[in-house]
């Protein structure tokens, strides 16, 4: 019976803080979205289906197409980087895996705003890596990459690698390697051992990761307004800009809502094609 | 009419500065059931590995069907292993598991579909088809991992303590079932265990391993009644081992005195010199009291009586402190701890051993 009560002490704090921080500003997100923008400053409490038909507008569709397009490019580039990275860490020997984790983990203890803006520093025209290629003689002009689209997948595919190469990592790791000696023994060459068994076993480690770096690659907006100047404009930017430059919160939460419905149904896929309850490398 | 199909020569292995394999040779024929028997860490497992191609020897060579074979990749052998721990492909169905082979040699959906079938029989797990791994018991795991090496038909079938995993009665029968499978197909197995009853029952040949070399290769009436080894003896027949010096050697019969008495063992076709050091084993059923002191025996001590196994197990303490064990059917022995007697035995069941390392 003690041991209940305490139980209860640990437990009842989280569902609060769950209820006041993470449910109700949902609510309150969801009911906005359905309000009307008051002419000069905040709400007015009328009902209307207006900001989810604005967001059929060409521009806005527009802009959702690019987050996309950014999104894929970026996750892609993640994909072949992180996954062999992720899935070799995992045959590591175990002190070598606990200084792979201690590199990869350092990156975090800095703010990832500051990292950004060490990236211009690289990129920016006569910037650190202009002088690499031209010091080498590969390149004889700036390159100019700073602004650029190319700029802002190299950001992302920095911001977010580290989650695809841990879910590939926690799901590499869990592999029973005895299985690929099977398949070896049963005849299969090295590629359709990897094929067969290898990359089926470590698909929910890949998929969890491509969640984890498809769904904040769509909003991480402040990498596409440090890396891209004003060209390259995401979902992120556009709700950032409704809330806090447009004063149509109306409009951002409906943002918002449409993006978290599209996040929702690709965990949800996720579930259907893994069968399992949680995100690898999450927990 | 024997055809060698595997023979290992000279091969040795080692991992860092562990020397795993010190020289392995062996021959297997056609058809033969044979058992590398050891205690954990002797390098069974390792010269199994070797023999699929998992492993890769520092030296000597692994032949297969006159082929050599030993640079060859797993997938080129034709060699299936029954894994230690199953190794079932968990997200495939048993009849994907058992068809994977075939499926790899893309063989006709139809054809696939035929043999799984019957390897199921074979294995009498018929209609498991479609349950995934996850969804069977251990015993029926072990079915599908061998239903899933035979289905290639092999021509080695290596076996890694197949039935270490299951509760003894599942163990005994899968035995027996596993036996008449191997006789039925005319397959070659290759079968490890640390379990000298499993190797005595099932096997053809029986090859004791210790420390990364075969201590005695034979059939299991050779390796159990003429053991040349004390540690064999030890392994293998749990017999008793004593060590003593030649007294004389006369009819086929050497005796030794030792701990304070005298012990006979047939001299199996060797000549000793008296006074010669030497070791014999006797294995406890065959050690019998006496009450006649002028007959070769030892004086000893009764230490314990239990009763374990249907045999009422008496231990003794020789003059000299060594252990003697003697085992009765039946529990009308009528010694108690504490009792001064004298033990003996027919000398044509106890054997001289380490005769070769004495010399």
């Amino acid at each position: 019976m003690k041991k209940r009560s305490k139980l209860w002490l640990t437990v009842v704090p989280l569902y609060v803080f769950t209820l006041l921080f993470v449910l109700g500003p949902m609510i309150y997100m969801v009911v906005l979205s359905f309000q009307t923008r008051a002419e000069v400053w905040g709400v007015v409490n009328e009902f209307t289906l207006d900001n989810y038909k604005n967001i059929f507008h060409p521009v806005y569709l527009q802009t959702f197409a690019e987050s996309f397009k950014l999104a894929i490019t970026s996750t892609l580039f993640i994909v072949a980087i992180g996954y062999p990275f992720g899935y070799f860490m995992a045959k590591l020997s175990p002190v070598w895996k606990k200084r792979m984790m201690l590199l990869l983990m350092i990156p975090f203890w800095t703010s990832s705003l500051i990292r950004m803006y060490g990236w211009i520093i690289i990129f920016r025209a006569n910037g650190t890596l202009d002088k690499l290629l031209m010091g080498l003689g590969l390149t004889q002009s700036p390159l100019k990459l700073l602004y650029t689209y190319p700029a802002v997948v190299v950001g992302m595919v920095y911001a977010l690698l580290q989650f695809m190469i841990f879910a590939v990592y926690s799901s590499a790791e869990k592999l029973d390697w005895s299985l690929v000696e099977a398949a070896r023994d049963l005849g299969a060459s090295p590629w359709q051992a990897f094929r067969t068994v290898t990359l089926k076993l470590t698909l929910p480690g890949l998929l969890s990761g491509v969640i984890l770096t498809f769904i904040p690659s769509m909003g991480l907006f402040f990498i596409a307004d440090i890396l891209g100047g004003n060209k390259v404009v995401l979902v992120g930017s556009l709700i950032q800009d409704q809330l806090m430059k447009a004063h149509n919160w109306p409009f951002a939460a409906a943002l918002s809502v449409a993006l978290m419905i599209m996040t929702t149904l690709m965990i949800a896929l996720y579930k259907r094609v893994t069968h399992s309850e949680e995100l690898e490398g999450l927990l | 009419m024997s055809e060698t199909i595997l023979a290992l020569r000279n091969i040795t292995k080692h991992f860092g500065n562990t020397q795993v394999l010190r020289g392995i040779d062996l021959e297997v024929q056609k058809g033969e059931f044979v058992t590398l028997l050891g205690s954990s860490g002797c390098g069974k497992t390792t010269t199994l590995r070797i023999i699929a191609g998992l492993e890769t020897p520092d030296s000597g060579k692994v032949l297969l069907a006159g082929a050599d074979v030993t640079g060859a990749e797993p997938n080129k052998r034709d060699v299936n292993t029954v894994f230690q721990n199953y190794a079932l492909f968990p997200h495939m169905t048993v009849a994907a598991n058992i068809g994977y082979s075939l499926k790899l040699k893309r063989a006709d959906k139809e054809v696939i579909r035929r043999e799984v079938s019957q390897a199921l029989e074979l294995v009498q797990l018929t209609g498991y088809e479609k349950r995934l791994p996850s969804e069977l018991s251990g015993g029926q795991r072990q079915r599908v991992a061998i239903a899933r090496a035979l289905v290639n038909k092999p021509s080695v079938l290596l076996l890694d303590e197949p039935l270490g995993a299951l509760d003894l009665q599942l163990r005994r029968q899968m035995q027996l079932e596993l036996k008449a499978l191997q006789k039925q197909l005319g397959l070659t197995f290759i079968y490890i265990t640390h379990d000298q009853e499993e190797a005595l029952n099932m096997s053809d040949r029986i090859a004791v391993m210790r420390d990364g070399r075969f201590e005695q290769i034979g059939t299991p009436a050779e390796v159990y009644d003429h053991p040349r080894t004390s540690y064999v003896a030890r392994f293998v027949g749990t017999a008793n081992v004593l060590t003593g010096c030649v007294a004389e050697q006369k009819d086929g019969v050497v005796r030794m005195t030792c701990a304070g008495g005298c012990a006979g063992a047939a001299d199996a076709g060797h000549t000793f010199r008296p006074g010669q050091p030497l070791s014999l084993a006797v294995r406890s059923e065959q050690v019998e009291f006496t009450t006649d002191p002028g007959a070769c025996g030892l004086p000893a001590t009764v230490r314990e009586k239990s009763f374990a196994g249907g045999m009422l197990r008496i231990a003794l303490a020789l003059q000299d402190g060594t252990e003697l064990v003697a085992s009765r059917h039946g529990i009308d022995i009528a010694v108690e701890p504490g009792d001064q007697v004298r033990v003996t035995w027919d000398p044509a069941h106890a054997v001289p051993v380490d005769v070769e390392a004495a010399v």
